[in-house]
């Protein structure tokens, strides 16, 4: 349907080209900014503290972050898509609790883990089924079944722990899964790697490639920038939001799997409190809370940082809780200081 | 619908006042005097800490820190008892409530001035000011032999038959209550989180509003931060820990509307008063407290469903508008296909 311009006609719209790329926008593209963070972490960090720079104990650090990390890939795409998760630890436990049980049934190792999935599934889709078939607002819907998950799991465990798992299903967590192998050459090896983290590689992986490469990624980033027009144009808004919330809680079985077969114990308040802290990992990757923004780069990024700068300074003796203030510190701060300039140049130009 | 509206918080205490007689009539002694007094006391901050949170739910934001900033502006209350036993009672809730105010106002000014969005600040500062406490104090904490008498005794007291917590929490709910029905401002508030666009073409200022709500729900959990600690005669970095969440909870339950501009203060007290009974009626009906957060949860996603029900929004316009028609002339047909 070309209907050619005719010569002195106006177009109606006229669409501008694109800005032309500056380094300076380059350089002040939150990517860039994450791996300078990253790389200064690495650089401080081994300045420091001499054993910061050994692959067991980079290895071992790795298993500290890569459950909630693993979680915090399904909560990158809910945010995305303006939605939010905070159930996400209650299910780690629940299903943590039902791995527990499992084991002592005698279950095997791949049984539990497929318990934890599961349980996890059935979560998320409760989750899932309330906010779209009811259309509630995500947030207070997951305040309520955060607190539902994790109060069944006190109501059925009380001040029980569970404790008896296969060893089989301990080794998955506690030991190497690729284990260290030396080439001969000093510099060229292959590093020991957790379960854990190597899952959470691969499924970063995965979720990169569905979320940048194919249309189901498009989509999700229609339903962000916006959920009417995209529904309008043919994306089934609420299918995917349903999915998402389904994908969010089998995460987080998983890394509940993972978690129980890393502790070896379970009790009811495994896991407190991680909510808050996969939210800030991905609100730190730059996905942007109002939706629509977002890259599971810059999640990957912002889950090493974090990683990195909690374990150097636990190295250094500094309190879990000090660490803490620091990474708000630096949520805040990463998240204002690129305004702060954005304010200084409208009022200069204002000006 | 619109009466369903007007008569929520009539239904919220319609089924608390079947609850509290179904579980008197189980056990007289949980509507014994004495009882119904312990309870209101020990929901009393609740009945606060909902009343700000709504507040700033109503300008469309939320407040994740009101817990954390209680923790630490109890702990500097704390600390002021502690190292200058001699400063008159009122000086020490004064600091805490001014610590509060003080950290409700850094979250209004992140908010509105550099408009990050309300959760990410606040999850921010929820981290800061709780770990705030443990560098302040090098990981101590203050305990009841430490802090003064008077600064320990003023929540145990009893006026007119009602604890001091209940008095304080009365006058603040009467307090919110003209404020936000008979001032200009209070209107605001909800003229912002209503329609912001509409608000600001009626001159409203969205980010003074903004700022004024945290800073009010700051100064309320300063206010709090000190009965907590001196009813419970400790002051350390995990006090409250999670509490936000229940606040949250309460202000769900009461018909706040986490979309904004929606909320009464008689429905956040009911929705408190909900949980404080919840709370206390378990160990009377000798069910293990363990049964609480489940029951909380429950709860919750119930009053969501019936709020959504009540303020059902017609998000479909076109096609209940092309039903509509159809019904009159044969139109919905050709619309369906």
């Amino acid at each position: 349907m070309n209907v050619p311009v005719q010569p002195g006609q106006q177009d109606r719209y006229t669409v501008l080209d694109t800005a032309p790329r500056r380094l300076r926008d380059f350089l002040l593209s939150w990517d860039v900014i994450l791996v300078i963070l990253f790389v200064l972490t690495i650089v401080v960090n081994s300045l420091v503290s001499p054993y910061f720079l050994d692959v067991y104990n980079l290895a071992d650090a790795t298993s500290n972050f890569s459950e909630k990390a693993i979680i915090a890939l399904g909560m990158a795409l809910l945010i995305l898509v303006r939605d939010i998760d905070l159930s996400v630890a209650a299910i780690v436990a629940l299903a943590s609790m039902g791995i527990g049980y499992a084991a002592e049934a005698g279950w095997s190792p791949t049984m539990l883990f497929a318990v934890g999935l599961g349980i996890g599934l059935l979560c998320g889709v409760f989750n899932g089924a309330l906010v779209t078939r009811f259309r509630l607002p995500s947030i207070v819907v997951t305040i309520g079944t955060m607190s539902l998950f994790r109060g069944l799991t006190q109501v059925i465990l009380g001040d029980q722990a569970l404790r008896s798992y296969p060893q089989g299903f301990l080794d998955l967590g506690q030991s190497y899964f690729i284990p260290m192998t030396e080439t001969g050459i000093p510099w060229l090896f292959i590093p020991p790697v957790p379960l854990s983290f190597l899952v959470f590689l691969v499924l970063a992986l995965i979720f990169g490639i569905v979320l940048h490469r194919t249309a189901v990624g498009r989509q999700l980033f229609a339903i962000g920038s916006n959920p009417v027009a995209a529904r309008f144009s043919g994306v089934p808004v609420n299918r995917l939001r349903f999915l998402l919330f389904g994908l969010s809680g089998m995460l987080s079985g998983l890394a509940g799997a993972l978690l129980t077969a890393r502790l070896g114990s379970m009790r009811s308040n495994i896991a407190v409190g991680w909510e808050l802290d996969i939210v800030t990992m991905v609100i730190l990757g730059g996905v942007s809370i109002a939706g629509g923004v977002g890259s599971i780069l810059g999640v990957f990024l912002a889950v090493l940082v974090l990683g990195l700068v909690t374990f150097g300074m636990a190295l250094n003796n500094i309190p879990g809780q000090v660490i803490s203030v620091y990474i708000g510190a630096l949520l805040i701060a990463v998240i204002s200081i690129p305004r702060i300039f954005e304010r200084l140049r409208a009022w200069r130009a204002g000006r | 619908m619109t009466s369903l509206i007007k008569s929520r918080e009539l239904f919220l205490a319609l089924i608390l006042v079947i609850g509290v007689i179904l579980i008197g009539s189980y056990d007289p002694v949980f509507v014994r005097w004495q009882n119904i007094s312990d309870m209101l006391t020990e929901t009393s901050v609740l009945f606060m800490l909902a009343l700000a949170q709504m507040v700033v739910i109503l300008t469309r934001g939320i407040d994740l820190s009101v817990a954390a900033n209680l923790a630490l502006s109890g702990f500097v209350a704390a600390l002021v008892s502690q190292y200058y036993p001699g400063v008159p009672l009122a000086l020490m809730i004064a600091a805490g409530v001014a610590v509060g105010l003080l950290l409700g106002m850094i979250n209004g000014a992140l908010v509105a001035l550099l408009t990050i969005p309300p959760i990410v600040v606040t999850l921010g500062t929820l981290a800061v000011y709780r770990g705030m406490i443990i560098i302040l104090a090098g990981g101590d904490q203050v305990n009841a032999s430490e802090m003064g008498d008077v600064f320990q005794a003023f929540p145990k007291q009893t006026f007119l038959g009602l604890t001091t917590p209940i008095w304080i929490a009365i006058g603040v709910s009467i307090l919110f209550w003209l404020f936000l029905n008979f001032t200009r401002t209070g209107r605001g508030l909800y003229a912002v989180g209503g329609n912001p666009l509409a608000a600001r073409y009626c001159g409203i200022s969205q980010g003074r509003q903004e700022f004024l709500a945290y800073s009010i729900a700051g100064a309320v959990s300063g206010l709090c931060g000190y009965l907590w600690v001196a009813r419970y005669g400790v002051a350390y970095s995990e006090i409250a820990s999670g509490y936000e969440l229940t606040v949250i909870a309460a202000c769900v339950i009461g018909g706040v509307s986490i979309g904004g501009g929606v909320g009464t203060v008689a429905g956040t007290l009911l929705g408190a008063l909900f949980l404080g009974i919840v709370n206390t009626a378990l160990p009377v009906l000798q069910i293990s407290p363990f049964w609480q957060m489940a029951i909380a949860g429950a709860v919750i996603l119930a009053a969501v469903v019936i709020n959504a029900r009540a303020e059902h929004r017609p998000d479909k316009l076109i096609l209940p508008e092309a039903r509509r028609l159809g019904r009159d002339s044969g139109l919905l047909r050709r619309v369906k296909a």
